[in-house]
């Protein structure tokens, strides 16, 4: 199967501090990925370089079969053509209600006329309750977002990026903040949407990380350290000393 | 615009109700159409008001909507003004050329009446020949086209290199003052062909309508300016009121985020940017009718300035509030301004209120901005709080044991 997602040999440099650093790997298309590292391995600036947030100096990111690159369109455009953010800080628009925050997601033309015109129909409103309810916001609909608990505003996040439906999907650290309960719905939320699409999640907890059951991928100063299954990375002498010389 | 549109919004129908009441009560309260209980230049006053209000609206649109703090849209209105100030002057000074040269014994040539209105129009900064500027001012229509076309473009060529730039906040705000400043700056010179500061005047006068007496004019401007007043809460309310609205109430709250979603932010900012300038525009084109004139200090970075008070008074974000704020703000300075105020006389030192509006004003606005955000219209909340209670209590969820919020930030 041809990758999805195609990093080669990226680097950035922040102010002389190179963040990531000739960092290659693929992502498949139907793929549960997860990204682990210590803080300030460049997890979240790898999402930025992907999406469109920051631009690499050099390197090359490729998606899709048609091997379109995404280092020359803007981050709208990234997003119409499919890749999705969740961001480590829960980012929903508080003011408005869940109901209105997944209609905006919700796939559908994104130009401002269209818009203006647009009018949802029957249809468009049964998917939102539909998402919502998958979510476990079914009953949340017309409440502001801004009401809702931390957990139910990154399951509302999760929400809204089911609704752009994209192929592939980056989620920057799911289950910081949230309780137990919280986490195993995240993570069979997230082990389901990996069937029909791209997964990578970053996180540092590790057992949250064993419950995804995936390939995983050590990033240590903004390079691959190692690569495999959980117990196949943690067994790596290098990321042994990486995490315990993080104390 | 659906009879569900007006049903979901019931404010847009008290409003219109509001407004229709209001302009019949100045009707029947006229010289020209009622009992004379108010003077034609108070109608006047209330036209303008109405004007006022229509670009509040529009600043309501772009700032508390669209979250983009224009300190501009004053250079809009004052555009708007200029290009119908044209045709009103032009066709005014072609009535009064016309007669003077009727009583010659052959009748005048085209070039002898033009030669005559460009004498008559810009003896006064020392010139007589007419400005290209000018080359559609004899039509009352192209003109009009003007009054759109003019500030429509002027805002999307400023908003496309300053949105294109990704220029926000404050720099943005700053940047529209300069722009208003340029302008001003602009006009102020003789060469611009607008006449320098003196501006366009005698704009009261209709053209055609020589008949028609300044007590009737002044309710049909009303007239004109209550239905503009009208259509434009209604194209504003039917903006804000589906997914564009969510989408640029979101570009506000986060724009970065909005972006992610796949809204390419810059398009959604230029569209109210050139939409808000142009609806200024246009409420600059049936006030300065009424007032009579218009000078290059109409679009001093100031009034921009004022403009967002009014809107930050009477609470933004909501359309109601912001006309309620212009309106309140405005006649309430121009009662203040107009020496109409009695002076306090503290014994020590008299109050003039000429002199200490504007600090009551500023004053005002801190307050406003620091104790109640909402502004007036958040009164409203108030008493339909009374009547639905809030809704919102202690977070649902279980947050025993998760983590700080803070520790999940970037
Ligand atoms: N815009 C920026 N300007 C300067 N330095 C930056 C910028 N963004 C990231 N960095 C630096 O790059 C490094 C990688 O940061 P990044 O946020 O990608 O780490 P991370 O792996 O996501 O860490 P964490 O686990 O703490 O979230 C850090 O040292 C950070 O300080
Ligand atoms: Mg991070």
């Amino acid at each position: 199967m041809s990758a999805l997602l195609e990093v080669s040999g990226v680097s950035v440099t922040f102010d002389g501090f190179r963040a990531i650093n000739n960092l290659s790997f693929n992502i498949a298309a139907q793929e549960l990925r997860a990204i682990i590292g210590p803080n300030g391995a460049g997890k979240t600036t790898f999402m930025d370089i992907v999406t469109g947030k920051t631009r690499p100096d050099e390197g090359s990111v490729t998606f899709g079969e048609r091997s379109v690159s995404l280092l020359s369109l803007s981050e709208a455009q990234i997003a119409r053509a499919g890749v999705g953010r969740k961001f480590q800080r829960p980012t929903v628009f508080e003011d408005q209600s869940v109901f209105d925050n997944l209609m905006m997601a919700l796939k559908k033309p994104r130009g401002p006329l269209a818009v203006l015109m647009f009018r949802a129909s029957k249809g468009d409103a049964r998917k939102v309750r539909d998402l919502a309810e998958e979510v476990g916001l079914g009953d949340q609909l017309e409440r502001k977002s801004g009401e809702l608990s931390h957990g139910q505003k990154q399951w509302l996040e999760i929400g809204m990026l089911l609704a752009q439906e994209p192929r592939l999907l980056l989620v920057d650290e799911p289950a910081a903040g949230m309780t137990l309960a919280e986490r195993e719905h995240t993570t069979a939320l997230l082990v389901e949407m990996a069937k029909t699409r791209a997964v990578v999640v970053v996180e540092h907890d590790m057992d949250f990380v064993r419950r995804l059951d995936c390939k995983v991928t050590v990033l240590h100063e903004g390079s691959v350290l190692a690569e495999g299954t959980l117990d196949h990375v943690t067994k790596n002498p290098s990321v042994i000393e990486v995490y315990l010389g993080r104390g | 615009m659906t009879q569900g549109f007006l049903a979901k919004n019931p404010s847009v129908l008290i409003f219109l109700a509001a407004l229709a009441l209001f302009t019949l009560a100045v009707t029947l309260l006229s010289h020209a159409y009622g009992v004379s209980f108010l003077s034609t230049s108070f109608v006047k006053t209330l036209g303008k008001t109405l004007c006022l209000c229509l670009i509040a609206l529009a600043m309501d649109l772009v700032w508390g909507y669209a979250g983009i703090l224009s300190l501009g849209h004053f250079a809009f209105f004052g555009l708007g003004g200029y290009m119908i100030g044209m045709w009103l002057m032009y066709a005014r000074t072609e009535e009064i050329v016309v007669q003077a040269l009727s009583g010659a014994p052959l009748p005048p040539t085209p070039e002898e009446i033009v030669s005559g209105i460009g004498t008559q129009i810009f003896g006064v900064v020392g010139g007589s020949e007419i400005p290209w500027v000018w080359s559609f001012a004899h039509s009352l229509p192209l003109q009009l086209m003007l009054v759109v076309l003019v500030p429509g473009l002027l805002a999307l060529a400023f908003g496309w290199l300053a949105f294109r730039s990704r220029v926000t906040g404050v720099y943005l705000s700053i940047l529209t003052q300069a722009m208003t400043l340029a302008l001003a700056l602009y006009l102020f010179q003789n060469d611009s062909g607008l006449r320098g500061n003196n501006g366009l005047s005698g704009l009261q006068n209709m053209p055609g309508q020589g008949a028609v007496t300044q007590d009737q004019l002044s309710v049909w401007f009303l007239w004109a300016s209550a239905l503009a007043l009208g259509l434009g809460y209604l194209l504003c309310a039917w903006v804000v009121s589906g997914k564009f609205g969510s989408v640029i109430r979101a570009i506000r709250d986060d724009e970065q985020r909005v972006r992610f979603l796949g809204y390419s932010v810059e398009s959604y900012k230029l569209a109210v940017f050139t939409l808000t300038a142009i609806i200024a525009a246009i409420a600059g084109a049936l006030y300065y009718p009424q007032a009579g004139i218009i000078n290059p200090a109409e679009l001093a970075p100031i009034a921009s300035i004022y403009l967002a008070v009014w809107v930050a008074i009477g609470g933004r974000g909501r359309l109601y509030g912001a006309v309620i704020g212009a309106a309140f703000v405005s006649l309430l300075s121009s009662w203040f301004t107009g020496g109409r105020a009695p002076s306090i006389n503290l014994g020590f030192y008299t109050v003039n209120w000429v002199d200490w509006w504007l600090i009551l004003l500023g004053l005002a606005f801190v307050l406003v901005t620091l104790f109640a955000p909402q502004g007036i219209g958040g009164l409203f909340d108030l008493w339909q709080g009374a009547k639905h209670p809030k809704r919102r209590g202690a977070p649902l969820g279980p947050d025993d044991g998760s983590f700080q919020e803070k520790e999940a930030v970037e």
